[in-house]
């Protein structure tokens, strides 16, 4: 801050309580709506004030699924998106952490093809090859399945990216030192290398959890089986019936649902996530 | 390429650490490509017997497409729609936070968190929202004398699916303006103000062409959002209607590829967009190339 100008900062006070009002402004209607009964629907406005029926609206979406919908319990919506969530996390982590290993501290021929390869699935995102990938998945008898939601979404040269440059700085020294010491390659990497990523892990981490919970075009084409649908997805099946026969309420509870997990994270993890988010565009 | 002083000799362990990362991008990323690519110079008849080779008959008929250029113009008003309204809210914000000190980092929990909500979800919230028979907005637009109805009206339609999708994403350019801000030397800053440059003349002689790097970054990043990662916002609210109103082009691969079976057009659609994500990505990587130099 330069001067001081009280008028100023009273502006900037106002500006940003709206815009954090305008930001949190949906959700507070849609928790709202997730509170009420649902004749409160018919009345012709959406209420503004919760209302009393919380915990029974949360513990039906939870555990019975409407039934109108023929949506399964959202409970089992969300292990499904948990576990997709997690799988592609996890793996397009680990799998990047090799090969960016593989790309820093070996020479071999390839070399160069193979980082090429990694570089070019930046410019081939799913929405614009749609059709034959969903022919491969389908060819290998991967619908409906966990490894069919997670594995063709996996291979990610964001992270290797990242990675490699962060293996770029560790210093030469530590990489003498234990090959004096008698360490191989895998030996290095698992002691020195990967608790110095730590930080850069927990940073990918939350931005991958993020966006593996927040796919839906994919759930959406290699699930037919309810058993498999993930929440977000699951949401716009909801929708759509709510349309005819209105059943806001629950809707809007699987909505809260829906975006619980990931808000939570980001919110907890903060610190990691802002790193996360600006490194990993570098 | 860079590697190091120091590296491990070893004749195929490296190739063994590659091969989970290059057999998927080639199975899932790089053959579907190709397939589509293939395809785009195919013709199948409807029910899949006869495949014939038609040079680029498909990409004629797509540009001759009166559809198809809808589509495009559609996307170019939608994307510029999403960058614009989501660069200025959040270039607002992160100049008012700039200007506050103890209560940055509360205001900055309580901006970033809609980054986690997935596009479908918001979507989903403000399509609640503006619902023309119980939403609140359009109620306060009534009072206003504006009847909102997205059902029918293209412009209420592309206004829904704009604000859906900006809401998201003005949280991701908030932080990087304010990153961006908090770069800017303070010294430039105080030697203004002394020279009596106020608050406005300061902002649009020092500090906005300071920014002027990171906007550049993050109007690219924008667009490809919009053009790319919106397909839920769409596919969850409007479905591309009214009358096409608001079919951008990812939602058109989409539809002509699995509801319209029309896979010829449907791959020379995906060949087109692959050529907008290279052009795009080889000027995101330019700029950052120009970053570093400077």
């Amino acid at each position: 801050m330069v001067e001081n100008r009280p008028l100023l900062n009273l502006l900037s006070h106002l500006v940003l309580i709206a815009g954090v009002i305008v930001v949190a402004f949906p959700v507070y209607v849609a928790i709202i709506a997730s509170t009420r009964g649902p004749t409160d629907f018919l009345s012709g406005l959406v209420p503004l004030l919760p209302g009393p029926h919380t915990l029974e609206n949360y513990h039906r979406i939870l555990f019975s699924g409407v039934s109108t919908s023929g949506a399964p319990p959202i409970a089992l919506m969300m292990t499904n998106s948990l576990v997709m969530a997690l799988a592609i996390a996890i793996g397009k982590i680990a799998i990047s952490l090799i090969s960016a290993f593989a790309i820093v501290y070996f020479r071999f021929p390839f070399r160069q093809l193979a980082f090429w390869t990694i570089f070019i699935t930046l410019m081939l995102p799913v929405e614009v090859r749609i059709v034959p990938t969903f022919k491969v998945v389908a060819d290998l008898g991967l619908l409906n399945s966990y490894a069919g939601l997670s594995i063709p979404l996996i291979a990610s040269a964001t992270a290797t990216f990242l990675f490699r440059q962060f293996f770029l700085t560790v210093p030469d020294e530590l990489t003498e030192a234990a090959r004096v010491d008698g360490a191989g390659p895998l030996k290095f990497f698992r002691d020195i290398l990967l608790p110095l990523s730590r930080t850069n892990i927990a940073a990918l981490f939350v931005i991958l959890f993020i966006y593996g919970w927040n796919q839906y075009l994919w759930p959406l084409l290699v699930t037919t089986d309810p058993g498999y649908y993930t929440v977000v997805m699951g949401i716009k099946r909801m929708a759509e019936v709510a349309d005819a026969v209105p059943q806001w309420n629950m809707v809007m509870a699987t909505v809260v649902l829906a975006m619980l997990p990931p808000v939570v994270v980001v919110v907890v993890m903060q610190r990691f996530f802002v790193k996360g988010l600006v490194e990993s565009e570098k | 390429m860079q590697t190091k002083r120091t590296i491990f000799g070893n004749r195929v362990l490296p190739y063994a650490l590659l091969l989970p990362q290059l057999a998927i991008t080639c199975v899932f990323f790089l053959w579907p490509a190709g397939q589509a690519f293939r395809q785009s110079f195919l013709r199948e008849d409807a029910f899949g017997f006869k495949t014939r080779f038609v040079w680029f008959e498909n990409y004629e008929k797509l540009f001759a497409d009166p559809l198809y250029h809808n589509s495009l113009w559609v996307t170019v008003v939608f994307s510029l729609g999403v960058a614009f309204l989501s660069l200025v809210a959040a270039l607002i914000l992160a100049l008012a936070v700039d200007r506050t000190l103890r209560a940055a980092r509360t205001y900055t929990t309580l901006l970033v968190w809609p980054y986690a909500v997935a596009p479908a979800v918001a979507g989903i919230m403000w399509w609640f929202l503006f619902n023309p028979t119980i939403g609140i907005l359009p109620y306060m637009l009534e009072m206003l004398g504006y009847n909102w109805n997205h059902r029918n009206s293209s412009v209420d339609a592309m206004i829904l699916v704009i604000i859906a999708a900006s809401w998201k994403q003005i949280s991701y350019n908030f932080l990087f303006f304010v990153a961006g801000l908090a770069a800017i030397p303070h010294s430039l800053v105080e030697a203004a103000a002394i020279d009596g440059a106020g608050p406005l003349k300061r902002f649009f002689t020092i500090i906005f062409p300071l920014l002027s790097p990171t906007t550049f970054f993050l109007l690219v990043v924008n667009v490809v959002y919009a053009m790319f990662d919106t397909f839920a916002v769409i596919h969850a609210t409007t479905e591309g209607g009214p009358a096409q109103s608001t079919n951008i082009l990812v939602y058109k691969v989409f539809e002509d590829g699995f509801i319209g079976l029309n896979l010829g057009s449907s791959a020379a659609q995906s060949v087109v967009l692959m050529a907008i994500v290279i052009v795009l990505t080889v000027i995101q990587f330019r700029w950052i190339e120009r970053r570093v130099q400077y």
